[in-house]
């Protein structure tokens, strides 16, 4: 017999989508292969390694330990909504891209993510506090030293950007 | 079996061609941004798991047990699964796919190689060893399938951890009773009679601990059989898509020109990635034939901790000779290489340990000898570091073991048994992993370790020491060296192509896992070509654009294929100004390529000057002579136009005799042996005094990586090694119990650090060419990692004042070691009362 599945609805980086998934379906898978937006990336699967890290109504949570029929009807935004308006990097990917933030590239979204919500509530972050913001993040190839500097660079961008 | 020293003749006498970078301007040698960043830091990177998503997904039944004999498999429960569309068992591999998998590297010592089946036979060996594989329409589905297979087992004792191997009371494989894979001996000099008769001996026991690479991407595969067309095209994370090609074409049986292997973006490496063919690799293709459809398998992170290689567990005893001024006068180290449970890679890290070991020191004579032992375990190959990282922790800790007995200044002892610049190449006497001599072909050992102790103020820590304890807190400050042999053969090629647009493009066989490949090839290539970097283009791990190679390991990208991509663009530009030399009427010695075009010189664009002058992209066109023109700018490659060739019209043929059509080349790049890069780690720790936790302050790397391409991406490449050997060193472990269950198999329990715990790196760095390739550069992927236990363990000793003699240290052994220091189990240092306050450390003049 087939699996029952559930309609849900989502506004993912601003545009409305509605999938068909099965109850188990974890928001990372629907948001991966339903959605067929493959910037959220999955690493561990039980929430440690923060790489699936998306925002959901603003606020960074692990979409690998989520299931999407528990996120009916809210917003999610992925590392592809960090995007600029024109499509090219945003300000935090950008950050990263200047300060040698990234190597292999694969916990970057959940970085990115995490820092855009933070940068959000903290504009002009000592090194402390940006190495504390992306504490619960794991990378394996850069030690965190660029990333810490990723942070603080793009909180100038974005601070830049807002003087515009 | 044992290797004597060889008697080799002495190496050539170093001289360096001049580097790309002499002369010309050019992106060569600057910390300019990573290329692949623009796709990557957007979310657009490809890899494996976001590909093929109409594939089937393929799941694997693992073994609960570490050691056990199938007794039934019954997959009825399974069949009822909605959504199943294949489950296989061994009995239903066929050809080669039945038999065990390659043993990759061979080696005469390694007298009792094992590999594993693809799927089970009859009878598992560690943990996670695939048993079945079930192929539905999504992963969910799949392991629902996996879950209802019933398989009837009997348990075997189990065979775990090194003395449990050594005593062989029960054996992994029946027909190796002795657990003992690899025996082997080198020697350099009569270490033992040289230890017998020094003024001064001593005998550590030195043990490191079993790791893992731990990429956070797992393995994948994904592949698809065109059945019309004969063909497979194969995806894979992985660190060799040359390598695999062929050994899947061989498994198969599929002529190999009818295999692709295509290495996406991959998620990390490490090692873990360049052992091949995995079991996976071989099934998933296999199914994908045998079903006429797409399959995909993901590793998920449990598979990967209880299925994928592991690394490091060895255990050492070491015996050394010295004099009263330090000097190492005979060194015996036998130890015990935990191998697990099959050895398809051979015997490498062992082998890397055995002469790696030695650093920047010149022994008086060195005897060397392991075991490779069975084990219910993941089976071993190397991981960031390989075999070094053990090498230097045993030496570096023998290195302190006598400053400590002498009452000397670490960093005295270790420059006094330092080969010093004027004795380079130097010969260690010994056979490296590449199956070649181990000469040192370039690097200032001394330069490196007073730069280092410059930089981590060294001689002022005494200061620090008394300042802290003023404080109530405990410091040490720890010192480490190590020779890293990198850029090891036997080759790597590329090609170069310039397209009628004028842009470059770039192939290489080898892979990619994060070195930003993509910008220091195109750094070269530009550099080589007078080109700006954004119309240069780099595909690496692609057969189908590059089909020979070896792969992505051991430091060698650099050296390997950076070579590989000068010679090839060496040779289209040669080719250009053949070609603008006819087209100009010029000689081409008064040409110079510049800014994409190549004008006489005096001419060129930043002189200000007009002059004959030809686009490189309109060579491009004139150096494939048409009959057929695709667009406006190649009319002007056609019969009669005039202008065709590289010879005018009317004499000779449009394709002069030795030249070939198209602007491109293949380079190769083929050394005689590894060149050794090196280098100097200090650091800073603070222990607490109740809880034992081990903080680091500080830490620095002094490096020598020859020729630096891109000095952004070497500083990356130290700071990530470093935070991988400070995770090594305090953190991280794989832990089996007796009966060979991996404990800790998750990121909850196998401890990597986060930002929290990865100190700020400082860096310094010397340049030494290398003499063996036309860039003079030298590997650095895994300069950070290999003093990582050295340096820790040294510097938590010195705050600690006992000797810490196995790697990596919990809070809880350092804890228990203070409880039996105190009770007089553990002896104090000989200096451990000059650590006390308001005293400095004992030095004498050098």
């Amino acid at each position: 017999m087939s699996e029952p599945t559930h309609e849900v609805k989502l506004t993912v980086n601003g545009v409305p989508h509605s999938v068909s998934v099965p109850a188990r379906r974890l928001l990372s898978d629907c948001l991966r292969h339903d959605v067929g937006l493959t910037g959220t990336h999955v690493g561990c699967e039980h929430g440690v390694c923060g790489a699936c890290t998306v925002l959901l109504d603003g606020e960074p949570v692990r979409s690998c330990l989520l299931f999407a029929v528990t996120v009916d009807g809210q917003s999610v935004t992925t590392m592809e909504g960090c995007r600029s308006a024109e499509g090219g990097l945003g300000p935090v990917q950008r950050a990263f891209m200047e300060c040698h933030g990234l190597q292999c590239g694969f916990c970057t979204p959940g970085f990115v993510t995490t820092i855009t919500a933070f940068l959000r509530d903290n504009s002009d972050p000592t090194e402390e506090e940006a190495r504390e913001a992306i504490g619960g993040n794991l990378c394996r190839c850069t030690g965190y030293q660029n990333i810490v500097a990723s942070v603080l660079r793009a909180a100038e961008i974005l601070r830049e950007g807002a003087v515009e | 079996m044992t290797i004597d020293a060889p008697v080799r003749p002495q190496a050539p006498p170093a001289t360096p061609e001049a580097p790309a970078t002499s002369g010309r301007p050019g992106p060569f040698g600057k910390a300019i941004p990573r290329r692949e960043d623009l796709r990557l830091a957007a979310g657009d990177g490809r890899y494996l798991d976001d590909l093929g998503h109409e594939a089937l997904a393929a799941a694997f039944l693992r073994s609960p047990h570490a050691h056990a004999r199938i007794i039934d498999i019954d997959i009825t429960d399974a069949l009822g699964v909605d959504g199943l569309v294949a489950i296989y068992t061994y009995e239903d591999l066929d050809g080669r796919v039945a038999e065990p998998l390659p043993l990759l590297i061979p080696h005469p010592a390694l007298h009792a190689p094992r590999t594993n089946y693809p799927l089970a036979n009859g009878v598992v060996n560690h943990v996670g060893e695939a048993v079945a594989m079930v192929v539905a329409t999504d992963r969910y589905i799949a392991e629902d399938a996996v879950e209802r297979i019933r398989v009837q087992w009997e348990p075997l004792p189990a065979v775990v951890g090194l003395p449990a191997a050594f005593a062989a009371e029960h054996a992994v494989h029946p027909d190796v009773p002795d657990n003992v894979a690899a025996h082997m001996v080198q020697s350099v000099g009569e270490a033992h009679a040289a230890i017998d008769a020094a003024p001064y001996t001593m005998e550590l026991a030195l043990h490191v601990e079993r790791s893992a690479s731990m990429p956070l991407e797992g393995k994948g595969v994904y592949a698809r059989w065109d059945a019309d067309d004969r063909s497979l095209r194969m995806y894979s994370s992985t660190q060799t898509s040359t390598s695999v090609r062929f050994a899947i074409a061989a498994k198969l049986g599929i002529p190999v020109d009818r295999v692709e292997v295509v290495t996406p973006d991959v998620g990390g490496g490490f090692g873990v990635k360049i052992m091949h063919p995995w079991p996976e690799e071989v099934l998933v293709p296999w199914a994908a034939i045998r079903l006429g459809r797409e399959v995909k398998w993901v590793e998920d992170r449990r598979e990967h901790f209880i299925s994928s290689a592991h690394e490091r567990a060895q255990e050492h005893t070491v015996r050394v000779g010295f004099d009263a001024d330090g000097r190492i006068l005979g060194l015996d180290v036998r130890f015990l290489h935990d191998n697990g449970a099959y050895t398809p890679y051979g015997i490498i890290v062992p082998i890397i340990s055995s002469t790696q070991l030695l650093g920047p020191y010149k022994l008086g004579s060195y005897r060397v000898e392991f075991h490779s032992l069975y084990t219910n375990t993941v089976l071993v190959t190397p991981y960031r570091g390989a075999g070094r990282a053990h090498g230097c922790f045993v030496m570096e800790r023998v290195m302190d073991a006598i400053a400590d007995h002498r009452g000397l200044d670490r960093a005295v002892v270790r420059e006094r048994n330092m080969i010093q610049p004027d004795e380079m190449p130097y010969d260690q006497g010994l056979i490296f992993q590449d199956g070649r001599p181990l000469i040192y072909d370039t690097g200032d050992f001394p330069a490196s370790l007073h730069k280092a102790l410059a930089l981590v103020d060294w001689s002022g820590f005494a200061a620090v020491r008394d300042a802290a304890r003023a404080e109530g807190r405990s410091v040490g400050i720890g010192l480490a060296t190590y020779v890293e042999g990198t850029g090891v053969g036997p080759y790597e090629g590329a090609h170069v192509r310039v397209e009628t647009s004028g842009d470059v493009v770039v192939a290489t066989g080898l892979t990619t896992q994060g070195q930003g490949h993509e910008t220091v090839f195109a750094q070269i290539a530009a550099q080589e070509l007078g080109v700006p970097i954004e119309r240069v283009t780099v595909t690496t791990g692609d057969t189908r654009r590059f089909k020979y190679g070896v792969g992505t390991f051991a430091s060698r990208s650099a050296v390997m294929s950076g070579n590989a991509v000068a010679a090839a663009a060496r040779k289209v530009r040669a080719k250009a100004l053949r070609l603008a030399a006819a087209a100009l009427a010029a000689d081409e010695s008064e040409l110079e390529l510049a800014d994409g075009e190549i004008v006489v010189r005096g001419f060129s664009s930043s002189d200000g000057l007009p002059g004959p002058r030809i686009a490189l992209a309109t060579v491009a066109v004139l150096a494939n002579p048409l009959r057929y023109a695709f667009d406006e700018e190649a009319q002007r490659a056609t019969q009669f136009s005039g202008q065709m060739g590289a010879t005018p019209a009317g004499d000779g043929p449009p394709v002069a005799e030795g030249e070939e059509p198209g602007l491109e080349a293949t380079g190769w790049y083929s050394p005689i042996r590894s060149t050794f890069a090196n280098g100097v780690h200090a650091c800073v720790v603070e222990t607490d005094p109740e809880t034992a936790e081990i903080k680091v302050l500080r830490y620095c790397v002094v490096h020598d990586c020859g020729t630096i391409i891109n000095p952004m991406i070497v500083e990356g490449q130290v700071h990530g090694g470093v935070a991988q050997g400070v995770g090594g060193a305090l953190y991280e472990r794989i832990v089996y119990d007796e009966s060979g269950q991996l404990v800790n198999a998750s990121f909850m329990d196998f401890l990597m650090p986060y930002a929290s715990e990865v100190p700020r790196v400082e860096t310094d760095h010397l340049t030494s060419p290398s003499p063996l390739n036309p860039l003079g550069v030298k590997g650095v992927g895994e300069a950070g990692i290999i003093p990582g236990h050295a340096v820790i363990a040294s510097a938590v000793e010195d705050a600690e004042g006992f000797r810490i003699d196995r790697m990596p240290i919990s809070p809880s052994e350092l804890w228990e070691l203070r409880r039996r220091h105190a009770a007089g189990e553990v002896p104090s240092l000989r200096r451990a009362s000059s650590l006390q306050p308001g005293s400095s450390l004992r030095e004498e003049p050098a």
